[in-house]
């Protein structure tokens, strides 16, 4: 079954009821459809009961909820993850006074508080928060310390990449902040745990414009060689790495964030 | 000096003083530490902190560009600063890591002021040069450049405050209308948080001069000399205390500031500064009976997990304390 609802919209047309299959360009069909940048997403009503043909993605939506979604889901997976590590053989070999277990147990918490303040928070803004996702990591990924920090360096940088690149779709000032506050933090995470796999890579150019340009000139995210600018990305490149940790069924779209 | 005879004095030509010298009245906690623990030299500059933060500058439509040249100076604080370092106290592993940090700050410098100049001909703040800033603050910090620990606690003081300082700046009107200004300041905000979490690492580890893994230090409750890498609490006032305790607390949302689509101040945008330690996100109140997930968390976990804006003015006042009398810069 399709499920190609964005979390928290309303129906809006009634006779739309064929499903939407990933490879469309959404883009065209809601301007086709007359919606605006502005407006709350499009709701794809009335998806057929028959329709089984691919496992559903994860809509998170538009608007300022749709970020929302997005970064709960981001959240989750950052807080999936370091629960995982907490009960995994590399994690439980450490002494409890270890400063890389403290680290680590510090991440675990600063997630897991981000993921839920998100849910409260979509919740308060009387939307849909998205679903519990399922996740999937390699095989054996908590078992070695080079395995958890690799891990957790990904997803670090992955989530200041991200709230930097959403940052330009919201709306609302106090989200804005809220998103800033969070992404310090994670960028916080992401130098330590960087430091951790090799002294002195808290920055990078795999991660800022150090020696090479981000995207290309004219984009919006375009900074040159040089610049040290965080490489931001957009909501389409984030989940793309992101999917490969979620499960059919949780992989994320994020088509409606523009 | 009788400070709360010079308030009284100022009371009488205007009744409001004590609003607006701080809306929470949290100021006076502060006059009454730094009376007892600053030394001579410094009491008139936080003297004079206080004072700015009351009748200093409070803008109203700042613009794209005003807010960019705003960034543009502290990069230049931070640029000098780092340039000025110290090297010969630190070990290798320490200097190339604080190589890097200038390298970045000096790469800011020049993004910046080309961004500035591509939108408005001419009109990048100018290049103040190294011997616009005084690093000691008017002999407050006397071995800033020649005390590694000093240096450290100075760098982590202005790396935190420029995470606080873009965060404050992104919601502002003028910002958020321009999407490449606000990604290019969100993405110059993450390098700064990064670098504030490896000079905390560098002080948490401790040795400066001969440390080579400044990844594996230990924290150390209050979190003043031995940090995590994120803001806990307070952080007991910082690196320097009580000198550093206004970055890590509470600024003004009621400033003539705008913020969002709307142009709406501080609070009404639901825009407000309070100090590190706030535990209250977005109106969600975070502590462990929030949710069941959160049962066994530490209490200090709460206030880390969100680091806090400032707004362009305090940001200003603490700013100002490294420039060079006779200099003007903010």
């Amino acid at each position: 079954m399709s499920h190609n609802v964005p979390a928290g919209s309303k129906p809006t047309v009634a006779d739309l009821d064929r499903p939407l299959y990933t490879p469309i360009k959404r883009r065209s069909f809601f301007m086709y459809a007359g919606a605006t940048a502005g407006a709350t997403a499009l709701v794809l009503a009335g998806c057929s009961k028959d329709d089984n043909n691919s496992p559903g993605m994860v809509s998170v939506g538009s608007g300022d909820v749709g970020v929302l979604n997005y970064a709960y889901a981001l959240e989750q997976l950052e807080a999936d993850f370091y629960t995982q590590v907490r009960s995994g053989s590399y994690y439980t070999s450490l002494s409890t006074s270890d400063p890389i277990r403290l680290i680590l147990d510090d991440l675990y918490y600063h997630e897991v508080i981000h993921r839920d303040f998100f849910k409260t928070a979509i919740t308060n803004a009387n939307a849909t928060p998205i679903q519990a996702l399922k996740t999937v990591y390699p095989a054996n990924t908590f078992n070695s310390k080079s395995t958890v920090l690799a891990t957790a360096m990904a997803f670090e940088d992955l989530g200041v990449a991200a709230y930097n690149g959403a940052g330009q779709y919201i709306s609302s000032a106090q989200y804005l902040l809220i998103a800033g506050k969070i992404v310090s933090v994670e960028a916080r995470h992401a130098a330590i745990i960087r430091d951790l796999v090799a002294e002195g890579s808290f920055v990078g150019n795999d991660i800022i414009t150090l020696t090479s340009a981000n995207k290309a000139t004219g984009d919006t995210n375009y900074a040159p060689s040089g610049s040290s600018l965080e490489r931001s990305k957009t909501p389409s490149e984030v989940v793309a790495i992101a999917n490969t940790f979620l499960q059919d069924g949780s992989k994320l779209d994020v088509s409606g964030i523009r | 000096m009788n400070f709360f005879q010079i308030i009284s004095e100022i009371e009488k030509v205007d009744p409001e003083v004590y609003d607006r010298l701080d809306s929470r009245r949290a100021v006076f906690k502060h006059m009454s530490g730094l009376g007892q623990k600053l030394t001579a030299a410094a009491v008139p500059l936080a003297v004079g902190a206080i004072f700015n933060k009351a009748y200093g500058q409070t803008p109203a439509g700042l613009t794209a560009v005003n807010v960019l040249n705003f960034a543009l100076k502290l990069e230049y604080l931070e640029k000098y600063f780092y340039q000025l370092r110290p090297t010969a106290l630190f070990s290798s592993v320490n200097q190339a890591a604080l190589s890097l940090i200038a390298t970045d700050e000096s790469n800011h410098v020049s993004f910046l002021t080309t961004v500035i100049n591509s939108v408005a001909a001419g009109q990048a703040f100018a290049d103040p040069t190294v011997t616009a800033f005084d690093y000691t603050a008017g002999g407050a910090f006397p071995t800033a450049l020649t005390n590694a620990d000093t240096y450290l606690a100075l760098a982590q003081s202005f790396e935190d405050t420029g995470v606080r300082a873009y965060k404050g700046a992104a919601p502002l009107t003028n910002v958020m209308a321009n999407k490449t200004v606000l990604t290019a300041a969100l993405n110059i905000h993450s390098v700064e948080a990064r670098h504030a979490s490896h000079i905390r690492a560098m002080r948490r580890a401790g040795s400066p001069s001969s440390q080579a893994t400044p990844s594996l230090g230990v924290p150390a409750s209050p979190y003043d000399s031995k940090p995590k890498s994120w803001i806990s609490g307070t952080d007991n006032g910082g690196a320097a205390a009580p000198a550093t305790s206004a970055i890590y607390g509470a600024g003004n949302d009621s400033g003539a500031a705008t913020y969002g689509s709307n142009s709406q101040t501080g609070s009404t945008a639901g825009v407000t500064f309070p100090a590190e330690s706030n535990t209250t996100q977005g109106g969600v109140p975070l502590s462990t009976s929030t949710s069941p997930n959160f049962a066994n968390f530490p209490a200090s976990a709460f206030s880390e997990a969100f680091d806090e804006g400032l707004d362009v003015v305090t940001v200003t006042t603490i700013a100002k304390l490294f420039v060079r009398s006779g200099y003007t810069v903010f």
